[in-house]
């Protein structure tokens, strides 16, 4: 039995994957609704009251965006990193070393599953905060196709962060330190046209920048930076976890000894 | 017979240098039961990981079925269960999911009727809803046998599968290996309990930090290598053996009150019926005799003593 590729290996790590999501529904749910509510009430209705429009847009209804990506950030991180983490850390990976499935199909699953997690949570987040303002979107498809691959690249790069991990303290590291600060500098609150010019210069250099501007671009077709700029800069980052996973199944790193 | 594994000039050096294996050739044959036999620590565990390709070998080459095991890694996987040492399982899953898991993970259908049937083998079938967590040590180690039978392999790994069980699951989990055996299943098996390898195995491989010292057909081995002892329980105590006996290799024990005779198995003319002869003709009186084969574990400690010596 030779086969191309292993459809029901794959199929079933994307299904034990989306298990523990349902198992966990209320947590994996719920603490992202209560978060992003929060955030749009304190941020869009208490202060944004107070607020000019900016772009043109309410600023309650302008942090939306800002706000569907941060949390599908932290999501997609936190979904891939734990699910391959879970299984290093118990050991079960044994399991997954042993069986005939290639690195594609492995990410493939895991991270498949974290995508579809993250992605369905974005759109949560869309509703509930469709309640508390009116969002209006330009462009759905691209705020789909947006939304798809910025779910996408975050769960790979957890899923690289999962692997990298040797412990539990390290896996926050990276969300904790790198991610969140990066988003909030990174224009989910703000345009960075409010920035002076200097600090505007050196948050060019922040990533984040041109995914949250282009996702805001698909809602209100007002952006920070290029719409094309934005794709491209989220093209890079998906093709450099893609590359550095590829690198971390032919090297076995810190999967085999 | 055919080999189904076979293993050639494989190495494994690791990173922070001691190496694990060295040079290791071995065949399985098709439809045996294998055991390793080694101290901890020897590469049993390294040995089987590489086939089974969690480990990654420095050298060397492994054929599963014919197939490679790096290139032709799908189909020599497709045809491995393995059973590690360590009791590792999915903590929140239940007993159910992980066997169906498993099966998928290895390139098949969904086939409840088979994950049925594999659980009620191993006495499961009344837990199958249970979460892995809430399960004792003994129920958990046969749930990593149901994953690794879950998928139907040729060929099956059981890295030390009686480690830490009772008694009742040490039955069991024989009872299990033969039947599997009977169904064209190749098994081979680790352990340190020398008395699993003697009573299971068909072939023994003893290994021993990283070389393989020997590989023989079990009655072969224990013919081979065992002495054979005679006791006699004396009447009358002995306060030495009497100079009559030269010939034959005796000893004294229990205060004289038992005269061993050790001797070769193998040897056609054991010496037995003469010394009882000359027993007799001296006037000593026995009540009861004995005679009793050496264990594999003798063997076996004789062999890793004896490489140890030889080392020094």
């Amino acid at each position: 039995m030779s086969v191309a590729f292993n459809r029901h290996g794959t199929w079933a790590i994307y299904r034990f994957e989306m298990a523990r999501f349902l198992r966990t529904l209320l947590q994996s749910v719920l603490t992202p609704v209560i978060t992003t509510s929060l955030f749009v009430v304190v941020f869009g209705a208490a202060i944004g009251g107070r607020m000019s429009e900016v772009n043109g847009v309410p600023y309650g209804a302008f942090i939306v965006p800002g706000l569907i990506m941060l949390s599908l950030f932290t999501e997609s991180i936190s979904n891939a990193s734990f699910g391959i983490h879970f299984p290093k850390f118990t050991g079960t990976i044994f399991e997954l070393l042993s069986a005939p499935v290639s690195p594609f199909e492995i990410v493939l699953g895991y991270v498949g599953a974290a995508a579809t997690k993250s992605f369905l949570l974005g759109l949560i987040i869309l509703a509930t905060a469709s309640f508390f303002v009116p969002i209006g979107i330009l462009h759905p498809a691209w705020m789909i196709a947006f939304m798809a691959l910025t779910a996408v690249t975050f769960s790979l790069f957890g899923f690289i962060i999962g692997i990298w991990a040797k412990n539990w303290e390290q896996m926050q590291l990276i969300p904790t330190l790198v991610v969140t600060p990066m988003t909030f500098l990174g224009g989910a609150f703000y345009s960075i046209d409010m920035l002076p010019p200097a600090w505007r210069t050196v948050t060019l250099f922040n990533p984040v920048v041109y995914l949250i501007s282009g996702f805001r671009w698909s809602f209100f077709g007002t952006s920070d930076v290029g719409v094309s700029v934005s794709l491209a800069m989220t093209l890079v980052f998906l093709l450099a976890c893609l590359a550095l996973v590829a690198l971390i199944f032919r090297t076995g790193y810190r999967l085999k000894h | 017979m055919r080999a189904i594994v076979s293993i050639a000039g494989l190495t494994k050096r690791y990173a922070t240098g001691g190496d694990a294996l060295k040079r290791i050739d071995l065949d399985i044959r098709e439809g045996e039961i294998f055991a390793l036999l080694g101290p901890n620590g020897a590469g049993k565990t390294t040995l089987i990981n590489i086939v089974c390709g969690i480990v990654t070998p420095t050298s060397g080459r492994v054929l599963v079925d014919g197939h490679d095991i790096v290139r032709d890694y799908r189909a020599a996987r497709s045809r491995i269960g393995l059973v590690p040492q360590e009791l590792v399982t999915e903590a929140f899953e239940t007993v159910r999911a992980a066997a169906s898991f498993s099966r998928g993970l290895f390139g098949h259908a969904p086939d409840p009727r088979h994950v049925e049937k594999v659980l009620r083998d191993l006495s499961l079938w009344d837990r199958r809803n249970d979460i892995m967590m809430t399960l004792s040590g003994g129920m958990k180690r046969r749930v990593m046998i149901a994953k690794a039978l879950s998928h139907e392999p040729r060929i099956l790994f059981l890295d030390e599968p009686t480690a830490g069980v009772d008694v009742e699951l040490r039955r069991d989990m024989w009872g299990l290996v033969r039947r599997l055996r009977d169904q064209g299943v190749t098994i081979i098996l680790t352990t340190h309990y020398i008395d699993e390898a003697e009573e299971m195995a068909d072939r023994i491989g003893v290994i021993n930090h990283g070389e393989l010292i020997l590989v023989e057909d079990k009655a072969r081995l224990m013919k081979k290598l065992g002495k054979r002892q005679l006791t006699l329980n004396l009447q009358e105590p002995l306060a030495a053996i009497p100079t009559e006996l030269g010939e034959w290799s005796l000893a004294l024990n229990a205060n004289g009150h038992e005269l061993e005779f050790t001797f070769d198995a193998v040897e056609e003319h054991t010496g037995i019926p003469a010394l009882l002869r000359k027993l007799e003709q001296l006037g000593i009186n026995y009540r009861d005799l004995n005679t009793k084969q050496s264990s594999l574990e003798e063997i076996f400690v004789s062999l890793v003593s004896d490489r140890a010596t030889a080392l020094q």
